[in-house]
């Protein structure tokens, strides 16, 4: 009876490991198509950003020479400069005939005289100056600046030396940030409201099982070791999916880049540092001040390198997430970019393939990125919990 | 490394940290836990379910081998049981056949013994009939011969005597 339920269940997970492989392939599919239509509708919204870019710096930064006419270069420049910032408003893309904005505004929060609350509509995209409680407030370069009612900016150096008010906006990146978190409490509860049903993955946790398994297996349990992994597998599993579906979203014509704001890896980077130092037993911090195994001097000697590894491995990890996605995104706004700059029919088409190429690359890195600093994340942890070491 | 410290935001900084706590914490209690206690119960069945049936497989062997002795013992009882019977069958007739032996040698004896009776009583009876016929045949004669009665009388006896000689 038992045998003949085993053999039940093995045909039955082969079945549903068919239906995952299907179900990733259409993901992918989907995904693929979505990166396709990218260039595409990056190249409609390319020329609108020019005209509202050239808009901003004569009206509001009235020191700034206006560039009228910017070559073809800078406008591209500007393009993904502007890509790669966050933004007090959700800005999707701007009619150029008729300089309308297409997006929604978005909760500005300062911590200056008080706290000041105001929809990010009153600075018209930058267009215009913000006025709170008797406050002046204007945008330059993406950034919340205190100004007078007239919205100068004392500029040296091409710096603006306005006051900075502590800014604790809802920006695009964190309004964002609050969808993916919705998002993956939905997919992931839904997955788990599955298996209350029955023990075999259905819906969604079919697809998404296979990868939490990975994440045990191939991370968590060779990392951190069977032990103590239990502890930390939350943390992980949340950190891969957040870093490869803000990655995955980053890629589509949206234009959310989450990933590529040094903040946000930043606040991942210490979070993995505080629980690594708080989870870290008697043998990790001998290993950082006292290394057992090596003569005296060479202790001495030690000890600061290792405490100064303790802060570079998160730095690293940081600068790691932020300059692979910052590059991504850069190196494939500048093929889409030279789409135009070529205007001839070969030197384009063929940006636009390379643009393509570099989108599959992408989607790839996307993953890796998300499963190196989990795995990075998982070293850490494995090392503050480990017991004993093998020399 | 300027423009990255300028790049920095506390804003999202704060907002990062916080909605990732947030969301760790969601996640931990309502996807976390319930996914990865069910895939590990999963993984628990299916390893019961495979060392069940493994030690069913081997419970069954074991009482296939243990069923075999059982047969072949039955076989040595029958055996066994088939050549006592025939060793109680065969005592049985020889029994039989010793008393009915003793029997018939007994009535034989008897009968024996009757005609040795008989036959000494026919003796002894043929024995007076033949004396009182000698004498009467004796007497015959000897009324002829001798005139004397003593004569005739020491005569008688001593063929009287000689007759039980015989």
């Amino acid at each position: 009876m038992s045998t003949k339920k085993n053999i039940y269940f093995c045909t039955k997970f082969r079945i549903v490991n068919r239906q995952v492989i299907m179900q990733f392939t259409r993901a992918l599919f989907f995904l693929a198509v979505l990166v396709l239509i990218q260039p595409v509708f990056l190249t409609a919204s390319g020329h609108a950003e020019h005209a509202s870019d050239s808009t901003e710096s004569t009206q509001v930064a009235n020191q700034e020479p206006a560039q009228e006419g910017m070559s073809m270069k800078q406008e591209i420049k500007a393009h993904i400069q502007h890509h790669l910032q966050d933004g007090h408003d959700f800005h999707l893309y701007t009619d150029t005939e008729t300089n309308t904005h297409v997006g929604f505004p978005l909760l500005v929060i300062l911590l200056d005289d008080g706290i000041q609350v105001f929809s990010s509509s009153r600075f018209h995209h930058g267009e215009s100056v913000a006025e709170s409680n008797g406050n002046f407030y204007a945008l330059h370069h993406g950034k919340v600046y205190k100004t007078d009612a007239a919205g100068t900016f004392e500029m040296h150096d091409g710096h603006v030396h306005n006051e900075k008010p502590l800014d604790f906006s809802i920006t695009k990146n964190v309004f964002s940030i609050m969808a993916f978190a919705l998002i993956l409490i939905l997919l992931f509860t839904g997955a788990a409201r599955s298996y209350k049903k029955s023990l075999v993955p259905s819906g969604s946790a079919r697809f998404l099982e296979p990868l939490i398994i990975f994440v045990r297996d191939e991370i968590a349990i060779p990392n951190i070791g069977e032990k103590h992994y239990k502890r930390f597998m939350s943390y992980l599993l949340t950190v891969f999916f957040f870093i490869w579906l803000v990655n995955l979203f980053g890629l589509t014509p949206l234009g959310i880049n989450v990933t590529n704001s040094i903040s946000v890896t930043f606040a991942l980077a210490v979070m993995t540092f505080v629980i690594t130092q708080f989870s870290g037993k008697k043998e990790y911090w001998k290993h950082i001040f006292w290394m057992p195994g090596v003569p005296v001097p060479m202790k001495i000697l030690l000890a600061p390198i290792e405490l100064l590894g303790v802060f570079i491995k998160p730095f690293a990890l940081l600068i790691r997430l932020y300059a692979n996605i910052t590059a991504g995104h850069i190196v494939l706004m500048s093929l889409i970019g030279l789409m135009f700059i070529f205007h001839s029919w070969i030197g384009s088409t063929l940006s636009f393939g390379l643009s393509v190429f570099i989108s599959f690359i992408e989607l790839l890195v996307a993953a890796l990125q998300a499963y190196i600093f989990t795995m990075l994340t998982a070293l850490y942890f494995g090392s503050a919990v480990a017991e004993h070491e093998d020399h | 490394m300027e423009k990255l410290i300028e790049q920095f935001s506390v804003g999202l900084f704060f907002w990062q940290t916080i909605l990732f706590l947030v969301l760790v914490f969601i996640l931990k209690k309502y996807a976390w836990k319930p996914i990865l206690d069910s895939v590990s119960e999963r993984e628990d069945t299916i390893r019961e379910s495979l060392e069940s049936a493994e030690k069913a497989k081997k419970d069954l062997t074991e009482l296939q081998s243990k069923n075999e002795s059982l047969i072949i013992e039955a076989k040595i009882e029958r055996d066994a049981l088939l050549k006592e019977a025939r060793e109680i069958k065969d005592k049985i007739v020889s029994d039989a056949k010793g008393e009915a032996k003793e029997e018939a040698d007994k009535i034989v004896q008897a009968a024996h013994a009757a005609i040795e009776a008989q036959k000494a009583g026919a003796i002894a009876e043929m024995k007076s009939e033949m004396a009182s016929l000698s004498i009467s045949i004796a007497e015959k004669i000897i009324r002829k011969e001798l005139s004397s009665d003593e004569q005739q009388k020491s005569l008688a006896n001593e063929l009287v005597a000689d007759l039980k000689l015989n």
